[in-house]
């Protein structure tokens, strides 16, 4: 078997002396769209942001196409494109000066001008590209932020509540392309409430306090 | 992104995308950059008003009073500095890409200066005349704050660095930074005050310069090291 993309062996953290999970082993093959489940509190974000990198407070091991992810950081950060919580947009910048400087910082995402405004009219902001993001709702802000979507030529995607804020015919589009981001070879990894209708979907559940078992459920 | 010199290329340009980014978000909220200048003026202002207005006294001091109003107004918009990136998540984006943050970091220190300190030192010999600052201590008290104030963004982006991720990282942000401020307020009130008496200031440069190249080395690292911790917990 090839090796996983990406693979954490042995997860655990504990937040507020609430353990949210432990033992927690999972990998991620390319071509894999992978939904982290479970209620509120359960430790979905935490389990992103410790995969992403950003936080480091957590025991266990996470390997990059069979490295350990410290020694292949850079490698690991050209290949990612992550979606949290917060959308990065700068509220006083027009939705192209945000996505420009994003594609400043990864150079993995293109910053051509046709290119920028076609992510932007993908997402339903056409006619939008030089209005101020504050004059903009916070759902089209969101917008903003999952235009990178379709700018990034990045393998991993991490996206964290991609949905939120966003309307129905959106939330379709974005299925649609995160389905197609596997069936490219790139891998997802997303927590969301909505009933996913994408093919060789795999979930992992957090469970409660109680459960710290988790079960791996493949449906298709 | 193979070869070398392409980036090389790809480090300037992330640079200069981020300095031209910070900028531009300034100038679209101008009305902020007024309060540190009018803070600047108003101490200049009402100190000769609440001590005395006699010229000889106010000659002493004036070297000692742009310096403090100029450390102060520079602490005021110090809190700022990561403040808002941080509140909506482009300091997650910052960290996660793979430039180096320090860069980043020193892009948004130099436009910091660039709109607070630059602009300070600008307006100096304009508080200098009001203070009665003998004019030899003119030219030190210029070249004194150029070097100074961009010292002052460097060790204080440290105290934002460290204090962005609490809510209430104002008062914390000065009891950090305030010590490491005090030997860039000596030696560069030290400089304009011996100017003014006459004797040479080489020595008191050469050390305030010696401080800036220490902090354009290292201060941008420690930022980077602090925001990696801020953002963490």
């Amino acid at each position: 078997m090839s090796t996983p993309l990406l693979e954490a062996r042995g997860l655990f953290c504990e937040r507020d002396e609430r353990i949210l999970f432990d033992g927690l082993n999972f990998s991620l093959n390319a071509g894999e769209v992978l939904q982290v489940e479970g209620p509120n509190g359960s430790g979905k974000t935490t389990l992103l942001r410790l995969l992403s990198g950003l936080s480091q407070a957590f025991e266990g091991e996470l390997f990059w196409k069979g490295e350990p992810i410290s020694n292949v950081r850079d490698d690991f950060l050209q290949s990612l494109l992550y979606f949290g919580h917060l959308p990065g947009v700068k509220a006083t910048l027009t939705p192209e000066e945000n996505l420009r400087w994003y594609a400043a910082l990864h150079p993995e995402t293109d910053s051509i001008q046709e290119r920028i405004l076609e992510a932007l009219s993908n997402v339903g902001l056409y006619g939008y590209e030089d209005v101020p993001c504050h004059s903009l709702s916070a759902g089209q802000n969101r917008r903003v932020s999952l235009a990178r979507l379709y700018l990034s030529h990045a393998p991993l995607w991490i996206l964290d509540e991609p949905f939120t804020a966003i309307d129905k015919k959106g939330v379709a589009a974005k299925e649609a392309l995160i389905e197609a981001h596997g069936l490219k070879g790139g891998s997802v990894i997303l927590t969301t409430h909505h009933e996913l209708s994408i093919k060789n979907l795999r979930q992992i559940h957090l469970g409660a306090v109680a459960a710290p078992e988790l079960r791996e459920v493949h449906s298709d | 992104m193979t070869n070398q010199s392409d980036s090389d290329l790809g480090l300037g340009r992330v640079f200069w995308m981020t300095l031209k980014r910070d900028l531009l978000l300034s100038y679209r909220r101008r009305n902020d950059l007024v309060s540190p200048l009018v803070f600047f003026l108003m101490v200049a202002t009402l100190f000769p008003l609440g001590v005395s207005p006699e010229p000889k006294f106010l000659s002493e001091v004036a070297a000692g009073v742009v310096w403090v109003a100029a450390l102060l107004s520079t602490l005021l918009s110090m809190d700022s500095l990561f403040r808002t990136d941080f509140d909506d998540g482009s300091l997650e984006q910052m960290l996660l890409s793979p430039q180096p943050l320090a860069l980043l970091v020193f892009a948004k220190i130099c436009a910091h200066w660039m709109i607070s300190g630059l602009p300070l030192t600008i307006m100096s010999p304009l508080l200098g005349v009001m203070l009665f600052l003998p004019n030899e201590g003119m030219g030190p008290l210029i070249i004194t704050l150029l070097i100074g104030t961009p010292t002052l963004s460097l060790i204080g982006a440290i105290g934002a660095g460290l204090t962005v991720g609490l809510r209430k990282g104002g008062v914390l942000i000065t009891l950090l930074v305030l010590p490491l401020y005090i030997p860039v307020l000596i030696f560069g009130t030290g400089a304009v005050q011996a100017a003014s008496s006459g004797l040479p200031i080489a020595g008191y440069l050469a050390i305030l310069g010696a401080i800036l190249a220490l902090g354009i080395v290292l201060a941008p690292i420690a930022v980077a090291a602090s925001l990696r911790i801020s953002v963490s917990s």
